[in-house]
């Protein structure tokens, strides 16, 4: 067996609130082939996309009320994956039913729990607040079925040398490269910090900004293991205090990602730019948003995606190849790690309910 | 049936005896193991009169360390599954499967009712520890014929305290399903297994009281009936056969050993594929199953092979066949 990239027990971005309606909708999560839906109180559910019977995704059949009913033989099952309707016999059959997944509507998402039901403890639900459409503004998106494993986007986010490269001309610039950066480290959290004092902004830092002259610009990259990261990131006219905390007189916002394994090559990047200026002006949220991923393929995520690919590609290719790593991974390799931890947590059972002694 | 679920090799680890005829074996898995999910079963390889075939068995817990546990009631009356695990000692190798799950414990849910009947506790003893470890409101209802029978009565208690009532039928008492039906919120779910009798009465009641079927889960074997285990003879006239099937064998498995085809797939009285059709019976149908509803059973036009049985002399079926 191929080494385990991503852990089960953990919450997981599956859909954007708004993408669940009434009609079924298909997701992959984790290898899991999942079917969401809203029940008629609103209440999101996750059932396994399986008929218990034939296997025939449920997503191909109909919503009755809130059940699911499978579109090949009619069979029904209920909100908890409960078998409740069987053709041609006055019986159900006790064992029918697909499993249900752990649910959480959040932060404008719907998050799942793929791994042991009994261990989907709200608590581990990770901070995505930046989300919410309160603090910050955005609109954002979702990369679905992306051709990468996802640690490849974590190290994208982690290590943000790469903007110098990828993204000449919008918020790259050689200060990026020139800068070192600090890593700290927690069990769930890796935060890679990045101050560039005294710089000539990038493009679309100065635009924003709106000031003439030097800035202070920050990047403080928060991943939550296993797949989460939320980067603070912004600009200040130098000397205005920003490094020290007085960000008043600068402009900036947080990139967000919560990325889902699909499966162990492909994820479903869901990313969002929310910021913190001007969050009236309706106008610039689709331009941001545009400037992200457009139907030209020509944003700066659009950017991003075009080398993923590429990597997942040459990974495929050239598979006895090691990676290498620089200096400049300090903060993915963090993230690797706690990654990995998860995962062999969860194969030990140390974090599991499952762990306790037997009589 | 999960006809990926493969075979593997596992050895007996240890037995200890909780009852006069109630044994815990724990077994040594080998392969890769994971925690089994409560409601969660074995497969094991048995030899019943020198013949090889399955047995299911609900395990006690999730497991740990590669060691799973169940606990095996020696009954006379049985198909002889019991008196092959029970000759079985520590070192001993046996075949089985992973775990797989046929009776799912929703943890979605804010009231339970458990209801044991008699070795029925093995599963319930797993759901309970799971409820117990999430802080779930349950209440488990345990009865058996004999104290003895009781063996898991202690480990009950401590996961639910006076939530547990126990019932005991050489005292006089008997489990009240209607009344724990009676008291049982709308939301909420029974999980029940145990003897026949005890899942019809249960199936009876809920339905009466107008909840949705699926929140009564219930689980079978299909080896206990309303009547003890004893031979008959099956008539099969379309094909101008009779066969003979012992106290310690199924109809289906009587009929298999004869080289009479027939069409199965649970072989535990769920799935209704191995139904007959009766054309008459000297006797009783013993119905096992819970593919039939009451009134079908009442009729007694149809009987699954797999875990009903006779308590007569002789049953008349049409399997399908014909002379060619």
């Amino acid at each position: 067996m191929a080494d385990q990239t991503f852990p089960l027990n953990a919450w997981y971005a599956a859909a954007w609130s708004h993408e669940i309606t009434r009609a079924l909708a298909a997701r992959t999560i984790c290898g899991k082939d999942i079917v969401l839906y809203r029940q008629q109180n609103g209440e999101a559910v996750a059932l396994e996309n399986a008929c218990w019977h034939r296997l025939l995704p449920l997503s191909l059949g109909w919503l009755d009320g809130d059940n699911v009913v499978c579109g090949y033989h009619g069979i029904a099952f209920n909100s908890d994956g409960r078998c409740v309707h069987m053709p041609a016999q006055k019986t159900i059959n006790p064992s029918a039913c697909v499993k249900s997944y752990p649910l959480i509507e959040r932060h404008r998402m719907i998050w799942i729990w793929p791994g042991d039901p009994a261990l989907a403890d709200p608590s581990k639900m990770h901070d995505f607040h930046w989300n919410d459409g309160t603090e910050f503004v955005g609109e954002g998106g979702t990369y679905y079925s992306l051709k990468c494993d996802y640690r490849l986007i974590v190290d994208n986010l982690m290590d943000l040398t790469h903007e110098t490269y990828v993204h000449a001309g919008s918020i790259g610039n050689d200060a990026v490269t020139e800068t070192p950066f600090d890593v700290t480290h927690s069990r769930r959290i890796a935060t890679v910090t990045r101050w560039m004092n005294d710089i000539e902004p990038p493009p679309f830092w100065a635009k924003n900004l709106g000031k003439p002259g030097n800035v202070d610009r920050w990047q403080i990259i928060r991943f939550e293991a296993p797949s989460i990261v939320v980067g603070d990131v912004g600009v200040a006219p130098v000397g205005t205090g920003a490094p020290e905390g007085d960000r008043s007189q600068g402009v900036y916002g947080c990139f967000l990602a919560a990325i889902t394994p699909e499966t162990e090559k492909t994820c479903h990047y869901h990313w969002n730019f929310v910021r913190q200026f001007r969050k009236d002006d309706a106008e610039l949220t689709r331009q941001i948003n545009q400037a992200h991923v457009n139907a030209e393929g020509k944003g700066l995520y659009d950017q991003d995606a075009f080398v993923l690919e590429a990597q997942q590609r040459a990974i495929d290719n050239n598979p006895r190849l090691p990676f290498y790593n620089l200096n400049i991974d300090a903060g993915a390799l963090w993230a690797r790690r706690l990654i990995a931890r998860m995962i062999e947590d969860e194969s030990t059972g140390v974090t599991g309910l499952h762990s306790e002694a037997a009589e | 049936m999960n006809v990926a679920n493969e075979w593997r090799s596992a050895r007996v680890k240890s037995i200890r005896d909780l009852s006069a005829d109630i044994r815990l074996i724990e077994i040594e898995m080998s392969g890769p193991f994971a925690p089994a999910a409560p409601g969660s079963h074995i497969d094991i390889a048995v030899e019943i009169a020198g013949r090889p075939s399955t047995r299911s068995y609900s395990l006690l817990g999730p497991g740990r360390d590669g060691v799973h546990e169940v606990a095996v009631k020696l009954a006379s009356d049985s198909r002889g599954g019991s008196a092959y695990m029970w000759t079985l000692k520590p070192g001993a190798v046996l075949k089985t499967t992973a775990p797989a799950n046929h009776f799912d414990l929703n943890l979605d849910c804010n009231e339970y009712i458990l209801i044991a009947g008699g070795i029925g506790v093995t599963p319930i003893h797993a759901m309970a520890r799971a409820l117990a470890a999430q802080g779930k409101d349950f209440r488990i209802l345990y009865g058996a014929r004999t104290r003895s029978d009781l063996v898991l009565a202690e480990d009950l208690r401590a996961l639910a305290g006076e939530r547990l009532q126990i019932s005991c039928a050489e005292d006089g008492q008997r489990v009240d399903i209607a009344a724990a039906i009676a008291s049982l919120g709308k939301e909420g779910e029974l999980y029940i297994c145990g003897p026949i009798g005890m899942l019809d009465e249960a199936r009876a009641h809920w339905s009466r009281s107008g909840r949705p079927p699926a929140n009564l889960r219930f689980e079978t074997f299909g080896n206990s009936g309303r009547y003890p285990n004893a031979p008959f003879t099956v008539l099969l006239p379309h094909i101008g056969r009779t066969i003979e099937v012992a106290k310690t064998q199924s109809m289906l498995e009587a009929l298999e050993a004869a080289g009479i085809e027939a069409m199965y797939d649970c072989r535990r009285g769920e799935c209704g594929l191995c139904a007959l059709d009766v054309i008459a019976v000297d006797g009783v149908i013993d119905h096992r199953d819970v593919f039939f509803n009451e009134e079908e059973k009442a009729e007694g036009h149809k009987l699954c092979a797999c875990v009903s049985r006779i308590a007569g002399t002789s049953i008349t079926v049409d399997t399908g066949e014909r002379p060619a």
